[in-house]
């Protein structure tokens, strides 16, 4: 229980996703701009990450190790990734139409996001279990979103701002990314 | 004279991580030292001078509902064989770019260029761009690179340029240097460029462009639609 308890913890504040690994970047800067699109696709990724680390953990463990083919497991993973994102925005639409119309725009675009592959393969590499498996994905999903949580506040500041001309836009969102980065690395030596 | 354009073109005026704004992952995550850099460069441009053929030369056999699974299987398989042969022949590399390596996969250049660019164009055509864009990539890491290696180690290709007697800014190869880093870099080819800079992540160039479009995150005109479907 510890263990799970240093693995949630790390996940999210310490080693967290976006401000200290750098993945996930794009929808990091692409989506944060308003606090209720922050929220939805935080909700859609930490949904994702979970089901795809419970589709993809037996993947590995049953059809690539038997078969001693581990390597394909990037090809693997992302093949599986797809099919269930298209598949849980097809169900979705049929049977929960209210969620459906909460999280499934969102759900296209988390296909590449490169946070949600690297969960999988995270996974495998540390060599967890199926409950660390999800604790780690359940973590991993919980920093992105308190990422794009607090960044999307820090941005509708830069907004009414007076920077130079040059820094306007993307320049200035970055720096403002590297302070909130610099934040979290407060965290850091924490276990 | 096309064929040079396209080759051109990627090197600076459409440089994808720059100018287009793609992949940005990699672009912060594995310049902390120059050579990092090129090596990450030059595998993305073999994943995608690799991809960018295929999907040319396979542009009417696959069926459009399903395009963008099939250039994602297509990218994936470059992206093993790339991390096969770098795990044998340069381990140092391999290890140094640990979990980025696979994560090419999913580096929005690549499928971006799929979609925009190989899957409309002849294979001559699709090969010069593949290099552009590859190169042009490369050359941003490597400029990424060499600014953080200098500052935050005090060496350049692992020599020591700065004396050893001068503190090293570690802040430049922590994670927050890399933002900094790259936000710089970004307002002066801005302003060298005498343009104005890029107001927002650059969508047009995206492969979920019209699926963001559709979700209203977009500036154009995503916010209006979001709002109004509040």
């Amino acid at each position: 229980m510890k263990e799970l308890f240093v693995i949630m913890v790390s996940a999210v504040l310490v080693d967290n996703v976006v401000l200290s690994q750098f993945k996930g970047i794009c929808p990091f800067l692409g989506v944060s701009k308003k606090m209720r699109n922050s929220v939805g696709m935080g909700a859609a990724v930490i949904f994702v990450m979970i089901c795809a680390t419970l589709v993809t953990y037996p993947v590995y463990k049953f059809m690539l190790l038997p078969f001693g083919v581990e390597y394909l497991k990037t090809i693997a993973f992302i093949l599986v990734i797809a099919l269930f994102v298209q598949m849980v925005e097809i169900i979705l639409k049929k049977l929960i139409p209210p969620l459906y119309k909460a999280l499934g725009v969102y759900l296209p675009l988390i296909t590449t996001n490169c946070a949600v592959l690297a969960v999988t393969i995270t996974n495998i590499d540390e060599e967890y279990t199926l409950a660390q498996s999800i604790t780690n994905a359940l973590g991993t999903g919980l920093g992105f979103t308190l990422a794009l949580l607090l960044f999307s506040g820090v941005r509708s500041r830069i907004e009414d701002s007076d920077i130079p001309e040059t820094f306007k836009g993307v320049p200035a969102t970055l720096i403002a990314a590297s302070i909130v980065s610099l934040s979290f690395m407060g965290f850091s030596g924490l276990f | 004279m096309s064929n040079l354009h396209e080759f051109t073109k990627g090197l600076i005026k459409e440089n994808p991580t720059l100018v287009t704004l793609l992949g940005m992952c990699p672009t912060l995550a594995v310049t902390t030292m120059a050579s990092n850099g090129i090596g990450m460069g030059l595998a993305t441009t073999f994943v995608l001078l690799g991809s960018n053929i295929v999907i040319s030369l396979l542009k009417n056999v696959i069926p459009k509902a399903v395009r963008l699974p099939c250039y994602i299987v297509i990218i994936a398989g470059f992206v093993t064989a790339v991390e096969l042969l770098l795990k044998s022949y340069l381990p140092a590399l391999h290890s140094a770019l640990g979990i980025f390596l696979p994560l090419i996969t999913v580096n929005c250049i690549i499928l971006g260029r799929a979609e925009v660019f190989a899957s409309k164009n002849k294979l001559l055509p699709s090969i010069c761009d593949a290099l552009g864009m590859g190169l042009g990539f490369t050359l941003s890491l490597f400029t990424m690179g060499s600014i953080r290696e200098l500052m935050g180690s005090g060496q350049w290709f692992g020599i020591q340029i700065i004396p050893e007697s001068f503190d090293n800014m570690m802040i430049f190869i922590m994670p927050a240097g890399g933002f900094f880093v790259l936000g710089c870099v970004i307002a002066a080819v801005n302003k060298l460029a005498k343009k104005k800079p890029p107001k927002e992540i650059g969508c047009t160039g995206c492969p979920h462009y019209s699926a963001c479009a559709k979700a209203g995150l977009t500036e154009s005109d995503g916010v209006n639609a979001a709002e109004k479907e509040a």
